[in-house]
């Protein structure tokens, strides 16, 4: 699974990084998202409830996920 | 409920249930309907929204403008009007784009990362006034001595406005948000404070410090991309939204950990429970009781309800943030919650910019205070100010 965030709908809330900042940070300059590592390994149903709840968390609906990396950045 | 005496339409806001406790007229509403008619302080009528689903869909969906120009905007006090002005807009009140380009400028002062850096300043600022509650003697008030000063002292220090000039802005920025003035005080108090902000951003060319102030200055008006009333809105946006409502969430929330002692035990036992403390504090006392105002720029549906072009909506976060579909037992203040999706700050393009600032200065307030004075106890005496647009405490009397 793949992380799949789009800055352009981004308002730098960080609810994301701080929620789960191994997989997200904030850009220094914008405050808009970056996704630091889009590729989510883990099985493990407690990182993954932790992923939904960074997606609903989201009040732009900014995250989705995808099963492959290529639509990442768009 | 009180009802309008003319329409039989209830009244809004609705009194509390008691102190801690939001109006039970949501349960109420919630389960009956899911938009309720209502009428505002001036006569005007608005939909009120109580579920937790609908207030969320509602303030992330394009076709609900924050713009307060828009025909049909709901006021919800003289207050507000007054806050929103007439000429100058914060980007709270506008619409994309040009809202996302103002608070764009905002956004890398409120990055969590550069937050997380300010806790060494947090830290002795909060310091600073627990000795002035300790030695402001036994019984002393925790609300002057303590919970508002370190939101001002804070976003002083961040924005670069003078800590000596508090007292004149803290009067002013509670005429702006009170209703017990009317709409003149409350729109003089915000005309002083744009003079203030300016003259103080004249002097920031001059003299530039790190701070928030002057990198709007030197970055964002020189280049010519923010124009000094628009740098003034957001100045002013930053100075009084942080420091109310911060004041009233520490006041409220060392109340409501010595009400609730098998929870304040729990955090005891677990310093690191902080975090997930702050979070249902934010969900249990929802202080921005007045809701959020929205205006319709078409018809929306709403469940069976139309709400029509033109129409006032006002979405009650502090409903959502009980409804029981969402937070199972929603009235039990249980600092384990999880998840907590609260929608304390809001939600959408408008959630709260200074959340980061907002959550740390929380953590900090709380851990330090108890951790300072372990014995920290209520007297039994405290005022509560359910006619502010954000609720709290005029009053907290604790002794050790």
């Amino acid at each position: 699974m793949y992380i799949d965030a789009d800055p352009g709908l981004c308002i730098g809330s960080g609810q994301c990084a701080r929620l789960l900042p191994r997989h997200f940070a904030q850009d220094e300059d914008s405050g808009t998202v970056v996704v630091v590592d889009a590729e989510v390994n883990s099985a493990d149903p407690a990182v993954r409830a932790r992923l939904v709840e960074v997606r609903d968390s989201c009040p732009v609906a900014a995250i989705e996920f995808a099963t492959t990396g290529e639509r990442n950045g768009k | 409920m009180p009802v309008d005496t003319q329409t039989q339409i209830p009244a809004f806001p609705f009194d509390r249930a008691d102190d801690l406790t939001p109006p039970r007229e949501y349960e109420l509403l919630r389960g009956n309907s899911p938009a309720a008619r209502i009428t505002l302080y001036n006569g005007a009528e608005a939909w009120l929204l109580t579920r937790y689903e609908d207030v969320k869909a509602t303030l992330s969906d394009h076709r609900f403008s924050a713009d307060a120009r828009n025909p049909g905007f709901p006021f919800v006090s003289a207050a507000l009007r007054a806050s929103v002005g007439q000429k100058h807009i914060p980007f709270l009140r506008l619409d994309p784009p040009e809202h996302d380009r103002l608070r764009r400028m905002l956004s890398r002062e409120f990055i969590v990362k550069r937050i997380d850096g300010l806790r060494p300043a947090i830290e002795s600022i909060v310091d600073r006034f627990i000795e002035q509650l300790l030695a402001a003697g036994e019984p002393a008030d925790l609300i002057a001595n303590f919970a508002l000063p370190i939101p001002s002292a804070v976003i002083a220090e961040l924005l670069g406005v003078p800590y000596s000039d508090h007292e004149y802005f803290q009067e002013r920025g509670r005429r702006m948000l009170s209703s017990e003035f009317t709409l003149e005080e409350s729109a003089r108090a915000v005309v002083e404070l744009r003079e203030y902000l300016g003259e103080l951003a004249d002097r920031k060319r001059e003299d530039p410090g790190d701070d928030v102030l002057s990198r709007l200055v030197l970055e964002r008006e020189s280049s010519g991309e923010l124009h000094r009333e628009d740098l003034k809105s957001s100045a002013l946006l930053l100075l009084i939204a942080g420091h109310e409502t911060t004041a009233n969430m520490i006041g409220l929330g060392v109340y409501t950990l010595l009400r609730h002692p098998d929870q304040h035990a729990l955090l005891r036992a677990d310093p690191e429970l902080i975090g997930k403390v702050v979070e249902e504090l934010l969900r249990f006392l929802s202080i921005v009781h007045t809701g959020v105002p929205r205006v319709a720029l078409e018809d929306v549906r709403i469940g069976d309800t139309l709400i029509r072009r033109g129409e006032g909506v006002i979405a009650s976060v502090t409903a959502a943030n009980w409804d029981g579909s969402t937070f199972a037992e929603p009235q039990r203040f249980d600092i384990r919650r999880e998840p907590n999706r609260h929608l304390a700050f809001g939600f959408g393009i408008h959630q709260c910019l200074g959340q980061p600032l907002a959550r740390k200065e929380l953590e900090i307030a709380l851990t330090r205070l108890f951790d300072r004075i372990p014995t920290l106890r209520l007297t039994g005496d405290q005022t509560f100010g359910p006619e502010k647009s954000v609720y709290g405490l005029h009053s907290l009397r604790v002794t050790w």
